[in-house]
């Protein structure tokens, strides 16, 4: 069933026994202004791990939206054990034995894990005691040790997760697609979820796992389907290949690195924040706590920490957009003058000379119905060239803008379109074409490459070691953790609140950074405890 | 060209949408179409009717200009029908109870309806801002309350005076007059309507040229991207709810200084929700706000002579009613419309079938 | 509907400890208020506060409130904010007496529900279907319904009541008494027992010439309660109003249930209006007559967290509020206040031994205010009695708002894919 388009690749893997457990044939399907799937061909044997690899944007979480029956296809079809199916809506997909994990977890924070695993699969074992035993019984398998009425908001990440393939497991799925699950994973995480994947695959599971992670797929998957542009390019068995050669069909080319060469280091702090708190209701753990910290110019620090350990307070209290109950932030300018932030509004910070790309481009970093000139005005209403005095400058904003499209290479027909009609790469280009602009001395990056495509990730790292040569200090937060060690002069470890670590991007592995992370304490001399001890309250 | 259709396409749908669901409602009711809509046409040309609705436009324009700045932002000022009767009382009984010389009294007054509908919408603002407060729920009981406290104001042993079978406020001397353009039998027109022209050039000037009018946009936008850029979201409501408090007091100015000179009994109700539709209906433009207003004062006015070929004048409120909804659901299918087109031509012009996965 | 300032924090929150189950807590709410009546009442000399009368007005005029309350919750936990109740409301009015002059209270009742749901299904297509902002379609809808009703009665009804606000004269629905019980408390309360008598007064307002829609009301609360958290329909319409993509993704049709909500919430809106047109107070339907009472449901929903028990509380509050005000008059309302500053003073003493020293403080000085009103005027004028509850929604929310907790996509567009 599975067509090569590529005469370059090694050969389709066949089907020895028994219809597959899901084939895809000729799947296009167009949006508004693109072809997000042009004729894919996926084969998924059962009681495989099957990986469907691609860069973002390549249309990977299209297809599988349509394999899920949230979208319908232009064109193809879709037949699931050797029988042709038409979904109209998630439910459809359901009945055939098919469930989704989503990359953005799909649950009712304020409803209780119960009400979230049998919400539509009602008719199974109701809503009461017995949807509860079947839950106790299924959830010993994910390793989910979890009261069910306990609502959801009170879980974190990696419980979360469990949850949601707990949702996909009751409603008697065989075929789970993992949309991005290791996105959100420290490695140690990931390995348990590994784990539980093969478990489950021992007892028929069928696997369609979706990522952009070489390794991950190497060391999860029985054979790797690669999507390009919108199509599928082949499929190939991850033994036999190399994560070079997977790279190539993915994008062409070798995956662009995140490496830098020699340090630009100087002895010239920029940033210094000191004994910074940060206390979101009194009675509760601090949400920041102590958190002191230098950047020099010319040097990246790096903040690695799972998601939801106050990196994203962090960054907002230090751009002012909370609140901080304690501590300085002490920002020195260009010609050496050093002045505390801490009481300051946030349009203030940034006129000291702090540029930040926030970790959302959608909700935090543009107006998406409005221009991009009147986005370049955004953090800048009270600066040339983008105004004078009370007065906005839109002619200078307009030009202005012209330079960042030409010199980030933000791909537009023009710089009165809308802000939402790009794509998300060019869009992110013209944020940290935005934020470097101005002559900031400070550059807060987060995530600054996360959901993009390599060309944009390739630019945006390159500008980014380039402002950190010509003498900018870099604090960047990623949850990617090469692109942390790659970029990176300093990194430190956040968990709860706390900056508990310090790492050497020359010599720390990803490995050594996740059990840093999770707080399972130092495996390596690439990471160095620091002397503030793990606070033990956050166990209770 | 294109954002022009945009802009005048949904209204005209929905002005005829709601004509047609009248016209077949009247037909029902054995009534006749043409003739009433024919009826309110000629009424125009009638007596006062054409200076009674550039009165009530300049009216119905500066309250929809106080709704339209809280539009802007995302901020549902549903209080400005409050804000406008405080104000009027307040300015209403301090113009009847001071002295001072012509023109500077009348300065005083609109100053003090000015203030006092802007600390009347503060009260939801420092709610808002302070304890979270949503404003669509605190302005609406602002509202009951402003109606108890005017009772409250003009009872005869407060402030008021009974006249006849009316409670009024003390009349305000003629030093606090507005005088208005005498055009003979077809009326006089308020002095104060150029105050709402001017308003709504403000008004302009302030959205498109200033800083002030960019961070309300891009509160309204985008409430999280415009904190990331630096624009203090607690500052703008306040600021915003201030603004158009202060203008929702100017709502009365034109009626009161320039025809009532008291507030009494008869005190026009309603025209806070009217703003609100009229402002829908001109999409915060200030030059889609004055058509909308205009139509608003021509349904009202010209609905009178309905009465006269037997058919109900209430017909008119449903036809309000109508215009308001079927527009909303307009605009929201052509801006759908739009996006998708808009997105398609950039696709187009970059030469892109570049897919673009995950976000799409 | 509360919310802003700062973006919601990323981190987890601790696990809280158990707390004091909802039932127990209405319990203690309802004892803790009759205490505070009954002290009042012996403090001040008022009987009124608490007599037989008082709580029969006050639950004829709680009932609009509650209806549009339910109605409310039911919309607002599907997801949609729902203004437009007043709207509705009205448009019941009209039904109820239209049918109901024609064919008895009954008929009205279902009349009222049928032209309020009416009202819900515009506002459904308004803001499911077209996406039209929530709030935007609640005020069109309440314009339009004030609109559709002035016609409807000029053209219906004017002929035969020759007046174009008003309809010809409805008929109302017996009334039923515990008769033995009812007596019995009636001989209890006139014995003017501190404490004995109110609990006695207020029982027996409560049993006493009671109307089928009285009980009808109650069925309806307890109803929601379980149709909307003991029912798989329940869990799916709420989970439209906490996550609707995440609802979707496992094959709820979200818009049906949106759907379903609006249309169940104008229906109880609609029926709302009918309490006011079938109260016995009432000769039928009067333009105007709802008086902002689909707002004050709302608040009412809100004081209530968005629960149908609490919902009750803040409907009981309101029409008890209203009730006294119509019966007895300012001279008895200022008792009310009285009574305010006795309730300030059982919340300054808890502040202060939980340590609250701020909140005490303000407290003490709202009491210190409040009773200097008290002490200095005779009564509360009548122009301001009426809106009470406003002032009470607005103090509510100023306190408490932060605690409150609405469902997590209220008044959020959905959009399908």
């Amino acid at each position: 069933m599975s067509s090569s388009t590529s005469a370059d690749l090694p050969a389709a893997i066949g089907d020895p026994e028994g219809p597959p457990a899901v084939v895809l044939s000729g799947i296009t399907k167009r949006f508004p202004g693109v072809v997000a799937n042009s004729d894919v061909h996926l084969s998924v044997r059962v009681g495989e791990v099957h990986a469907l690899c691609g860069e973002n944007g390549a249309g990977k979480s299209t297809l599988m939206k349509i394999l899920y029956g949230m979208q319908q296809p232009d064109e193809g079809t879709i037949d699931v054990a050797g029988e042709r199916v038409h979904f109209r809506t998630p439910a459809d997909a359901i009945k055939v034995g098919i469930g989704m994990v989503h990359q953005h977890f799909m649950l009712a924070d304020n409803l209780t894990v119960q009400e979230n695993v049998v919400l539509g699969a009602e008719a199974l074992h109701g809503i009461g005691g017995k949807a509860r035993k079947r839950i106790l019984e299924l959830a010993g398998r994910t390793g989910l040790s979890v009261d069910p009425g306990v609502l959801v908001e009170r879980l974190g990440v990696a419980d979360r997760q469990r949850v949601e393939i707990l949702k996909v497991l009751y409603r008697g799925a065989k075929v789970i697609i993992l949309d991005e699950p290791t996105a959100v994973l420290v490695p140690q995480e990931v390995d348990e979820l590994f784990a539980t994947l093969r478990g489950m695959q021992e007892q028929g599971f069928t696997f369609l796992f979706i990522s952009h992670k070489l390794d991950e797929v190497r060391a999860i998957a029985d054979s790797v389907t690669v999507i390009r542009r919108g199509t599928t390019v082949g499929t190939a068995d991850p033994k036999a290949v190399s994560s070079r050669q997977l790279a190539e069909m993915m994008v062409g080319s070798e995956l662009p690195s995140p490496e830098t060469r020699e340090s630009t280091v100087t002895d010239r702090e920029v940033l210094r924040v000191e004994g910074l708190a940060l206390v979101a209701q009194e009675g509760t753990r601090p949400v920041l706590d102590g958190i002191d910290l230098v950047v020099r110019s010319g040097e990246v620090v790096g903040i690695a920490g799972v998601e939801g350990n106050g990196q994203t307070e962090l960054v907002e209290t230090i751009m002012g957009m909370r609140r901080a109950s304690a501590g300085h932030v002490v920002l020195v300018d260009a010609e050496g003058n050093a002045k505390d932030l801490v009481k300051l509004g946030t349009l203030a910070r940034r006129e000291a000379g702090i540029g930040y790309v926030p970790e959302d481009r959608h909700r935090q970093g543009l107006l998406l119905t409005q221009p991009l000139w009147a986005n370049r005005i955004l953090g800048y209403q009270t600066r040339r060239p983008t105004a004078k005095g009370a007065w906005l400058d839109i002619a200078g904003a307009k030009q202005d803008t012209q330079r960042i499209v030409e010199e980030f290479d933000v791909r537009t027909p023009g710089i009165d379109v809308a802000a939402a009609a790009l794509s998300g790469g060019n869009q992110q280009k013209l944020v940290v074409g935005r934020e470097l602009s101005g002559d900031p001395v400070l550059l807060i990056a987060s995530h600054p490459t996360r959901g993009v495509d390599v060309g944009a990730q390739a630019l945006i790292w390159d500008e980014i070691k380039r402002a950190r040569a010509a003498g900018l200090a870099v604090l960047l937060i990623s949850a990617d953790l090469d692109e942390l060690i790659g970029l990176s002069d300093t990194i430190k470890v956040m968990l709860r609140g706390r900056l508990v670590a310090d790492a050497d991007p020359n010599t720390v592995t990803p490995e050594d950074l996740g059990s840093a992370m999770t707080g399972a304490g130092s495996t390596s001399d690439a990471v160095a405890a620091l002397d503030t001890p793990v606070d033990e309250e956050g166990e209770r | 060209m294109g954002k022009l259709r945009g802009n005048l396409l949904p209204p005209a749908l929905a002005i005829l949408f709601s004509a047609l669901l009248c016209g077949i409602a009247l037909v029902v009711s054995g009534a006749n179409p043409l003739r009433a809509f024919g009826a309110m046409v000629s009424q125009v040309g009638e007596g006062t009717t054409a200076v009674d609705i550039v009165n009530s436009t300049g009216v119905y324009y500066i309250a929809a200009l106080a709704v339209a700045i809280g539009f802007q932002m995302n901020l549902f000022n549903i209080g400005v029908e409050g804000q406008y009767r405080v104000a009027a009382v307040v300015a209403a009984v301090f113009g009847g109870s001071v002295a001072l010389p012509p023109g500077i009294h009348a300065l005083a007054i609109i100053l003090v309806a000015a203030v006092t509908g802007a600390l009347w919408a503060a009260i939801p603002a420092i709610l808002k801002v302070t304890r979270g407060v949503n404003e669509v729920i605190s302005t609406i009981m602002m509202n009951g309350l402003a109606l108890g406290l005017a009772a409250y104001l003009i009872r005869a042993d407060v402030f008021g005076e009974l006249r006849g079978n009316n409670i009024r406020t003390p009349e305000i001397p003629s030093s606090g007059w507005v005088p208005g353009i005498p055009l003979g039998s077809s009326g006089t027109v308020f002095g104060l309507v150029f105050l709402a022209a001017a308003l709504g050039i403000g008004y302009w000037v302030m959205m498109n040229r200033t800083r002030f009018g960019f961070e309300l946009r891009a509160s309204g936008e985008s409430s999280t991207a415009a904190a990331a850029g630096g624009v203090s979201a607690k500052k703008m409501i306040l600021v915003a709810m201030l603004l158009s408090g202060a203008i929702a007091g100017l709502v009365s100015m034109p009626e009161i200084l320039g025809r009532d000179h008291t507030y009494n009994l008869n005190f026009p109700a309603g025209i806070g929700f009217s703003g609100i539709a009229v402002a829908l209906l001109g999409r915060n433009h200030p030059g889609g706000i004055a058509l909308g207003a205009l139509l608003w004062a021509f349904l009202d006015k010209s609905g009178l002579a309905l009465d006269n070929v037997g058919v109900s004048r209430e017909i008119v409120t449903i036809m309000q009613g109508a215009i308001v909804l079927s527009v909303v659901v307009a605009y929201e299918v052509v801006r759908r419309y739009e996006l998708a087109a808009e997105q398609r031509r950039v696709g187009r012009q970059l030469g892109t079938v570049e897919p673009v996965g995950g976000a799409a | 509907m509360t919310a802003l300032a700062e973006a919601p924090l990323t981190v987890v929150p601790p696990q809280r400890k158990r707390k004091i189950p909802g039932w127990a807590l209405g319990m203690i709410g309802v004892a803790g208020a009759i205490a505070l009546l009954s002290t009042t009442s012996y403090l001040t000399g008022v009987p009124q506060l608490t007599s037989t009368g008082t709580i029969q007005t006050a639950v004829r005029l709680a009932l609009p409130i509650l209806l549009a309350g339910l109605g409310g919750l039911w919309a607002e936990r599907a997801g949609v904010v729902n203004i437009g109740l007043e709207g509705m409301m009205i448009m019941g009015t009209w039904g109820a007496a239209w049918a109901g002059y024609q064919w008895g209270p009954w008929a009205a009742l279902i009349a009222a529900a049928v032209f309020g749901a009416l009202g819900g299904l515009l506002h459904a297509i308004a803001t499911v279907t077209f996406g039209v902002n929530h709030i935007v379609s609640g005020v069109a809808i309440n314009l339009l319904g004030a609109g559709l009703t002035k016609y409807l009665s000029t053209l219906l009804f004017f002929p035969i009541s020759h007046n174009p606000r008003e309809s010809p004269a409805v008929p109302k629905f017996d009334t039923y008494s515990a008769g033995g019980l009812s007596d019995w408390l009636g001989s209890l309360e006139a014995d003017q027992r501190v404490g004995i008598s109110d609990v006695a007064g207020i029982l027996r307002g409560l049993v006493t010439g009671v109307s089928p829609l009285t009980m009808l009301a109650v069925v309806f609360v307890v109803g929601s309660y379980l149709v909307l958290w003991r029912t798989r329909f329940g869990l799916r319409l709420r989970s439209c109003g906490e996550n609707p993509t995440a609802a979707e993704s496992l094959g709820v049709n979200v818009y049906l249930y949106k759907y379903a909500a609006v249309v169940m919430s104008g229906a109880l809106a609609g029926v709302g209006g009918a309490a006011l047109v079938l109260n016995p107070g009432n000769p039928g339907y009067l333009e105007g007559q709802t008086n902002g009472r689909g707002f004050i449901g709302l608040a009412a929903m809100i004081f209530g967290n968005w629960r149908p028990g609490g919902l009750l509380g803040g409907a009981a509050l309101f029409g008890y509020a209203d009730g006294l005000q119509l019966r007895s008059g300012g001279k008895t309302f200022l008792a009310l206040i009285y009574g305010a500053v006795l309730l300030l003073a059982v919340l300054v003493v808890w502040q202060l031994v939980r340590r609250r020293w701020f909140a005490a403080a303000t407290g003490i000085v709202a009491a210190g205010l409040l009773y200097g009103v008290y002490y200095s005027v005779d009564e509360v004028p009548s122009e301001l009695t009426a809106y009470a509850p406003h002032l009470v929604t607005l103090v509510v929310l100023a306190v408490a708002s932060q605690r409150l907790r609405m469902p997590a996509a209220d008044g959020v567009v959905y959009r399908r894919g």
